[in-house]
């Protein structure tokens, strides 16, 4: 059943209409790949779910986003944010906090109160979902931005996975990546569906094929194509889509 | 051409060796020259130099630790008063209001400020600042002189603030936007953005404007010369008057005839030298100290 769903979603910049008209359903616990060429809109989407587009004061939003059957923009931002995961393009661990605390960050930046063993519990099942823990049992102390890019990407996830989100945003969580460091991210995403919904934004193809359950086709704002990714990759319904599979364009 | 790209490289390279060698040799100079014109003071003072509360020419005694104490105290308390309102402008430029009418404005404000001449803060001060201060010594019961340590650590304060406020505004810009947007992402509301992760990124730099500020404060000398009453004593409380090292420079070197006072007033002039490099010093092994390295 769907967990999420945008319904009409136009997002602007100014005069420049980045998202138009989107509607789509995401269902709970899959993974739910949007692709597209640069600049079609696709993390705009992921970021006005999540409200992050806020942030930007030109940004424009009309149309719903229903999470559990709420509408996000009649909640207050902060705690949609909490509810919602998000994992950036370049990984962001906070470099002036040791790999413990950026996993608990979301409890210390919120100030919520947790006991010690409650945190130190949270710590390491998130860092065991986000398939780190071995690596980083023994340094927890340590500063983050010691580890390296892959292991930097599996403690964001961590940190977002802390805060047990509903659904996560990955914007092009490998872009920034070697293909190796990559592939153990890709591994990873298809293991945390059993356990939460994910929204990958992606730009390769190819990724989007491996790891996702449903995929979306954008193309200058527009969604062009949704549906099962078995189905699209094999047989796409629209001509653009197919063009843009076949590397036509993008 | 004449010359090869070659020698007009080495001529580039050279200039520019040059200038850089001259700055330290200046650095070097200037300091044998002080502990030179100083030497039969530091010979005659001793320790008493130091340690000593009693600055009397005419009987040829110099202790300098009211001197001292008068700059550590006024730049020290001004430092201290002037974080706040440093900090909030910065918050305000780097953070708040980046771009805009009001933050130009603001901008622009502290720039003038910063360009002031402290001879016109000092007269401000003492026509302004210290008939105020004077009316609520009147009310507290105390001696009215209106000039003192209070005058001339709120008149620092005043004029460090700018300093601090723009390097600290330039350090929170520096803050990487996507490490913010990580917070966001995490539900943190602006005010645990700024606390948690802003703040902590850019201590090393707030340090590095604290330190300019009070580099400022240490040497400032026509302000506080107008409105500190000059008396080098121990000052009993912030209404008393005092002194710092260097407006007992600027006020007596002029009528200094012994060569001993001469050469005690040098001293002096060794020992702010000495303060200032010091306190750089130390504020430099702390901005390494808490700098984040990615």
């Amino acid at each position: 059943m769907a967990i999420l769903s945008i319904q009409n979603l136009c997002v602007s910049f100014q005069e420049n209409m980045a998202v138009k008209n989107v509607s789509m359903d995401i269902t709970e616990k899959k993974v739910t790949a949007i692709m597209g060429p640069s600049g079609c809109g696709k993390t705009t989407v992921l970021r006005s779910i999540n409200r992050l587009h806020e942030l930007s004061a030109h940004a424009r939003v009309a149309g719903r986003v229903i999470l559990r059957g709420e509408d996000l923009y009649a909640l207050d931002a902060m705690l949609v944010r909490r509810r919602i995961g998000m994992v950036f393009q370049r990984p962001n661990p906070f470099p002036t906090m040791s790999i413990y605390d950026n996993v608990a960050a979301g409890y210390l930046l919120n100030g919520l109160r947790l006991d010690r063993r409650e945190l130190d519990a949270l710590v390491e099942s998130s860092l065991r979902a986000a398939a780190l823990w071995d690596e980083v049992k023994d340094s927890l102390r340590k500063r983050g931005t010691f580890l390296s890019g892959g292991q930097q990407q599996r403690l964001c996830i961590a940190r977002a996975l802390a805060l047990r989100p509903e659904i996560m945003l990955l914007d092009e969580p490998t872009s920034a990546l070697d293909p190796k460091a990559a592939a153990s991210i890709e591994e990873l995403i298809v293991r945390l569906k059993d356990s939460v919904t994910i929204l990958l934004v992606t730009h390769n193809i190819a990724q989007a094929s491996r790891v996702s359950d449903f995929t979306a086709f954008m193309y200058l704002g527009e969604l062009v194509e949704f549906g099962l990714s078995a189905k699209m990759f094999t047989a796409p319904g629209d001509k653009r889509t197919e063009e843009y599979l076949t590397g036509k364009f993008g | 051409m004449l010359w090869s790209l070659q020698s007009r490289e080495n001529i580039f390279q050279r200039a520019l060796y040059g200038s850089a060698f001259l700055v330290v040799a200046i650095l070097i100079l200037f300091f044998l020259t002080l502990l030179f014109k100083s030497f039969s003071a530091v010979w005659s003072n001793g320790w008493g130099f130091f340690t000593g509360v009693v600055w009397d020419p005419l009987a040829g005694v110099y202790g300098a630790f009211p001197l001292l104490l008068g700059t550590l105290l006024t730049s020290a308390l001004s430092l201290l008063l002037s974080l706040p309102f440093a900090l909030s402008i910065a918050l305000f430029l780097g953070e708040f209001f980046r771009k805009g009418l009001f933050s130009a404005a603001l901008r622009s404000s502290i720039e003038l400020l910063a360009g002031i001449p402290s001879v016109v803060y000092g007269f401000w001060a003492l026509f302004i600042l210290v008939p105020l201060i004077r009316r609520l010594e009147i009310l507290l019961g105390v001696v009215p002189l209106g000039v003192g340590v209070l005058a001339a650590v709120l008149v620092l304060a005043i004029m460090i603030i700018p300093y601090a406020a723009a390097l600290s505004a330039e350090v929170i810009k520096l803050v990487p936007q996507d490490i913010r947007e990580a917070a966001y992402s995490l539900g943190a509301t602006r005010y645990e953005v700024i606390r948690r992760v802003i703040m902590p990124y850019a201590r090393s730099g707030f340090f590095a404007g604290i330190l300019l500020a009070l580099g400022r404060a240490l040497g400032e000398t026509m302000a506080v010369t107008m409105v500190i009453g000059n008396a080098t004593k121990m000052p009993s409380s912030l209404f008393d008057t005092g002194n710092t090292m260097a407006s007992l420079i600027a006020n007596e070197l002029a009528e200094a005839t012994d060569p001993l006072y001469v050469a005690s007033l040098t001293q002096v002039g060794l020992l702010l030298f000495g303060v200032s490099a010091l306190i750089s010093l130390a504020g430099k092994y702390i901005v390494r100290k808490y700098s984040v390295e990615i």
